[in-house]
């Protein structure tokens, strides 16, 4: 049970990546971005290539995932900036045509990492800590890291310019903003961190598999949700930036903590999805909900209270 | 500073909803010229307003501002000429963005954006500043979210974001109708202020005759896509509503001025 859970704790913080690149379509654009589960795949398939295939050194071959990533965004960018498409519609085409993308790259629907180095067997090797010890390290200090570099990249001209678009394009144009630029800057950002955290779970469970992506973008429409839920019960209610981006990462660790113990308490691992959904949905469904019963609550017809 | 050479827009082209919003339009604005802009609905003072700011391309003519032909750039392009303060006061800012963020999107209009931070140092004494000349104590409040503040807070935080760094042109679209009688005096009173202290070129568009008298140097009137009277000087400040409604009348052919226009 006990590696069951902390299997769980760095499965959440390297799914977290993805969160990360999630939180910036869905929670600053307002775009819920289906080509997360495309990206997040091709993310794991290409940087399994690049190691088994090409014999890449795994830094590399995350890196190239990440790369891949980006890519995939600036596909569902054009899409929609150039084009006009619909952003949901602009990333379900893209999400489809990663299917086939992913398996011409793998060649097959699965590539397992047998016999090669990656991120983690080297951590390993240089520290002497177990396989899910090393990925929690690793996984921290790139959650860490991401954290930081987003909170400054958010601060920046450009970045402050991305949070204006996902608020108000008429201002943005008024201002001498190019809201199609940003909108693309953000969905190659997002989409490579989601590119880079396929390459990651892809390295530390030891196989690419083509349907590793799918259902991505609820789990982390989850974590978010969940990470919203935990900060607004935290004292002091976590509103800063910086705890925004840190609660959407413990909240993908909480899911998974959540799946790790309902799977122990017998759930069919085929269930899973429906949970999440269920889960996603609920988070959506009860501040409405509550907000309106307590509206309704503080009536009264006299005006006494 | 602004020059309209024949400008023509219609919309729905070749359908039975065609309207021809502008209709060879030619207008010159001297710099430091206030001008008000007058007509009933769909006598083309917002398209005027929008085929300047580039919101669409115009059909033809020629749209120059500080003599640079800018008839084909688009909106964002357009905005390091123009400063704009919308109808709606949800449009002119960020609600989730604080106070000072939005000051300091406005600063660097027109300016490509880069790496550096967002807030310059300096830049915060600098908002509290300005934001304390609108009297509306929103000085203190410099990182509060702007979807906090009242419509009226918001219109006036939009007219200083677009005057933050001086505009060659001034574009006011009716940016006080949806404020209440009390609220909108003061965003005017701003208005005036900030025009004549920065002696901005502006176009404003409002359906209040007796600000479209009271205000600025000069008035045109536009019905049907056309420029139908333009009056400055003298003229102008010897001009009554009831002028203006006969202008009107005669314009429209004895219709009687719309409700819209008579109420105000």
């Amino acid at each position: 049970m006990l590696s069951a859970l902390t299997g769980a704790v760095s499965q959440g913080i390297l799914w977290g990546v993805m969160v990360l690149g999630l939180f910036v379509t869905y929670k600053m654009l307002d775009i819920a971005d289906l080509t997360v589960d495309g990206s997040f795949a091709l993310g794991g398939c290409v940087a399994a290539v690049a190691s088994v295939s090409l014999g890449l050194d795994p830094l590399v071959a995350i890196l190239l995932g990440m790369l891949a990533g980006v890519v995939a965004g600036l596909v569902t960018g054009l899409l929609h900036t150039v084009f006009d498409i619909p952003a949901i519609l602009a990333g379900i085409l893209t999400q489809i045509a990663l299917w086939s993308v992913n398996l011409r790259v793998m060649g097959k629907s699965n590539t397992p990492l047998l016999n090669v180095d990656t991120v983690f067997t080297r951590i390993s090797a240089l520290t002497g800590l177990n396989q899910a010890a090393s990925a929690m390290v690793v996984g921290l200090v790139v959650a860490a890291a991401l954290v930081a570099a987003m909170y400054w990249f958010f601060g920046t001209e450009i970045g402050s310019a991305l949070r204006a678009t996902g608020n108000n394009e008429d201002m943005c144009r008024a201002l001498g903003i190019d809201v199609r630029v940003t909108k693309l800057i953000a969905l190659a950002l997002s989409n490579g961190l989601v590119g880079l955290s396929g390459a990651l779970i892809c390295q530390s469970q030891k196989y690419a598999d083509i349907g590793m992506g799918t259902g991505a973008i609820v789990i982390g429409l989850a974590a978010i949700v969940i990470g919203e839920v935990l900060g607004r019960l935290t004292p002091g209610k976590l509103q800063a930036f910086g705890s925004r981006l840190t609660s959407a990462v413990v909240g993908s660790v909480v899911y998974f903590l959540i799946r790790a113990i309902v799977l122990q308490m017998g759930l069919d691992a085929n269930d899973m999805k429906l949970l999440s959904a269920v889960i996603v949905a609920l988070a959506l469904v009860v501040p409405t909900v509550v907000e309106r019963q307590r509206q309704r609550r503080s009536y009264s017809k006299g005006g006494e209270r | 500073m602004l020059r309209l050479t024949n400008v023509s827009k219609t919309f729905n082209k070749g359908t039975v909803n065609e309207k021809l919003a502008l209709v060879g339009v030619d207008l010159h604005l001297e710099p430091g010229d206030f001008v008000t802009v007058i007509g009933g609905n769909g006598a083309g003072k917002s398209t005027l307003l929008n085929a300047i700011a580039g919101v669409f391309p115009p059909d033809s003519g020629v749209i120059q501002i500080d003599g640079a032909d800018v008839s084909l750039l688009s909106e964002h392009q357009r905005a390091r000429y123009l400063g704009r303060v919308f109808q709606d006061p949800m449009r002119g800012t960020a609600a989730d963005m604080q106070i000072d963020e939005n000051l300091a999107l406005a600063r660097r209009r027109g300016e490509g954006r880069g790496l550096s931070w967002g807030i310059g140092k300096a830049e915060r004494a600098e908002y509290a500043e300005r934001l304390a000349s609108l009297d509306l104590g929103l000085e203190d409040r410099l990182s509060s979210k702007v979807g906090l503040l009242s419509g009226g807070q918001r219109q006036a935080l939009t007219l200083l974001m677009a005057t933050l760094k001086k505009p060659k042109l001034l574009l006011l679209d009716e940016h006080t109708a949806a404020l209440d009688p009390k609220t909108a005096k003061k965003v005017l009173e701003l208005t005036a202020q900030v025009v004549e202290r920065d002696s901005l070129t502006t176009l404003m568009i409002t359906h209040n005759m007796n600000d479209a008298i009271r205000l600025g140097s000069r008035l045109i009137m536009m019905h049907e896509g056309h420029v139908i009277y333009d009056v400055s000087g003298e003229e102008k400040r010897a001009l009554k509503v009831h002028d203006l409604l006969l202008k009107f009348e005669e314009a429209s052919g004895g219709e009687l001025a719309n409700d819209r226009m008579l109420l105000s």
